[in-house]
């Protein structure tokens, strides 16, 4: 198990309550008292720990390493998943994972942004970022989605759409910019939900939905604390203070209204529990969906372009 | 409309300089030094080298736009501070100072207008106001710019100039990038067309939203066009970006705008385009 700093006390006493359990059955001692007392000291401990977590710390649990990410969701909420890959005009990027899945015996389209585990895995995904073909591949299964009247379900998890060469000489501004757009006008329900990082522009690409969910330790950023502390003070390291001021957590995201729903996690995170997790956001799921199929196409686009049309806060004399 | 007689020219102080009488400028390009009215005078291209540099928002509404065709709409629109942001100034100061040195409440200006006699919407950052940066006020004003297209059955000609979405106002920001381009769909949906002229510099969520999507793309000369700033970039892959990287010229020759058009020839090459589109 990886933890954050902030997380060492906790860990460290799992981990004695854990040799303990082990010296117990292994010997056959009675430690059932000291193993109370500690258990009851974990309780206590893990209410406080993550009760008072700051702006910061809960930015950290976004990016928990041991954070469920989309496939973890996925292989949990759908069954008979067909991906589909490529954007027919460069490569397929596997910073993006579509296809067509089972939700209670119905099919709908699945898009979401993968991060990697392991090393290996996290090259692969390119750490969640996309270039412009993730982006395009994405809509070219949402059009596929909409054509055979399929539901989408879209899953953000992203620093952000990828800073690079190849992604600006393939116009990687072109790319989110035609998703928010192909996205703001698709015939079906689209739920989109915010698993973990929610960065900027390369977020809100998979986000122009009629629902948008976001889990309680997830962000939802105009740009990175890292990002916006080196270019308002030059100095990427003071990430916290930046976030700080970025209002990029759930309950700041559903105060402005920018999102309908906040999912809640398992005590301490979706990392502790991560099928909990995944339950949660399926019995979400469901309801939008039941609640979206009441509408015919004219009215979900309807309902979309309300939606986001009323988000902003301004003074008009 | 007295505001077209201010602010006509963005110089930047340290170029302009004084010799003994009049004012004079030097070109940052080819080091020309020039009185400053030639600049000014030749729409702030450079009469030498033809390097061009930064015209206000009214003085492009001014070029473009059929004498006293201009109207401004949603002028009362004003920023306000959802997230009492702070960095080394409160964000609801710095609207007040920025408001006062620029002249302008916030970074659109968007009206009514001609051009060679057709009825259009016109809008134009102003970069002058917070880098052109988008947040609810921009993000409103071009929304509704988008609306008027299609309410009263007018193409939309969009000059974009601005470093993306404005931090200080948070996800609200990010969130005008979906709300204007839903809107822009329903333009495209009214039949009505949507000339996007990319201006120096135009990155960030400006450009990830409507900047790239016209019906026709239009860049100036040497314009800076991207997702992400050449520094962001550099600091990724941890190499010089080469020359030319991300210049209109670049963005040209890899599909991403249809021409590159000098200032003197926008007006005219946007109303060409417009009786081609329209007839
Ligand atoms: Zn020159």
């Amino acid at each position: 198990m990886a933890h954050l700093d902030f997380e060492r006390p906790l860990v460290e006493l799992e981990q004695r309550i854990g040799e303990l359990e082990a010296l117990a059955e292994g010997e056959g001692l009675a430690m059932d008292g000291q193993l109370a007392d500690l258990r009851a000291r974990a309780v206590e401990l893990r209410q406080d720990l993550y009760q008072g977590l700051s702006i910061w710390q809960k930015v950290q649990l976004s990016r928990h390493p041991d954070r469920p990410y989309f496939n973890d969701y996925l292989e949990r909420i759908f069954e008979d998943f067909v991906e589909l890959h490529g954007d027919r005009l460069y490569r397929d990027d596997p910073s993006i994972v579509a296809g067509f899945a089972r939700l209670d015996g119905e099919t709908v389209a699945v898009i979401g942004q993968q991060k990697g585990r392991t090393t290996r895995q996290k090259v692969m995904r390119n750490f969640g970022m996309a270039h412009p073909e993730g982006y395009r591949k994405a809509m070219r299964v949402m059009e596929l989605a909409d054509r055979y009247r399929r539901p989408i379900f879209t899953f953000i998890d992203t620093p952000g759409a990828y800073p690079g060469i190849g992604a600006e000489e393939r116009g990687q501004a072109e790319a989110i910019g035609r998703s928010l757009l192909v996205m703001s006008q698709l015939g079906v329900p689209v739920v989109a939900t915010v698993l973990g990082e929610g960065g900027s522009g390369g977020a809100l690409a998979l986000g122009v939905a009629n629902r948008v969910l976001m889990f309680e330790f997830s962000t939802y950023s105009v740009i990175t604390p890292e990002g916006c502390a080196s270019i308002l003070w030059r100095d990427g390291a003071r990430g916290a203070e930046a976030a700080a001021q970025l209002g990029l957590l759930s309950s700041k995201a559903r105060e402005l209204e920018i999102v309908d729903r906040v999912l809640p996690e398992p005590l301490g995170g979706a990392q502790r529990d991560a099928q909990a997790a995944a339950d949660i956001l399926g019995a979400a799921l469901r309801e939008e969906l039941r609640e979206l199929s009441k509408l015919d196409a004219a009215a979900l686009r309807e309902h979309r372009y309300a939606r986001f049309r009323r988000l902003g806060r301004f003074l008009e004399a | 409309m007295a505001w077209f007689s201010k602010g006509r020219a963005e110089v930047d102080a340290a170029a302009k300089r004084t010799l003994g009488r009049g004012v004079f400028r030097k070109c940052t390009e080819c080091a020309v030094t020039l009185r400053a009215e030639e600049f000014t005078a030749n729409l702030e291209v450079c009469p030498e080298c033809g390097a061009h540099f930064r015209l206000s928002a009214e003085a492009w509404a001014e070029l473009l736009l059929d004498p006293g065709s201009f109207e401004e709409r949603d002028a009362s629109l004003r920023p306000v501070d959802p997230l009492h942001f702070v960095d080394s100034r409160a964000y609801s100061e710095r609207l007040v100072t920025t408001r006062k040195k620029s002249g302008v409440p916030d970074a659109l200006l968007a009206g009514d207008g001609a051009i060679e006699g057709r009825k259009t919407q016109l809008a134009v950052f102003l970069f002058r106001f917070m880098g052109g940066s988008m947040g609810s006020v921009v993000g409103e004003k071009l929304t509704r710019t988008f609306e008027r297209g299609v309410e009263l059955g007018q193409p939309v000609i969009l000059l974009s100039a601005s470093g993306g979405a404005r931090m200080q106002e948070g996800a609200l920001s990010l969130m005008q990038m979906a709300k204007t381009v839903a809107a822009l769909g329903r333009l495209r949906d009214a039949g009505q067309p949507f000339v996007s002229v990319l201006l120096h510099p135009t990155t960030g969520g400006v450009a990830a939203s409507f900047a790239l999507l016209g019906d026709v793309n239009i860049a100036e000369p040497r314009a800076l066009i991207g997702f992400a700033g050449p520094r962001v970039i550099e600091q990724t892959i941890r190499e010089q970006l080469p020359e030319g990287f991300q210049r209109a010229e670049f963005l040209l020759e890899h599909g991403m705008v249809d021409m590159i058009v000098a200032r003197h020839q926008m007006r005219s090459r946007i109303a060409r385009i417009l009786d081609h589109l329209l007839g």
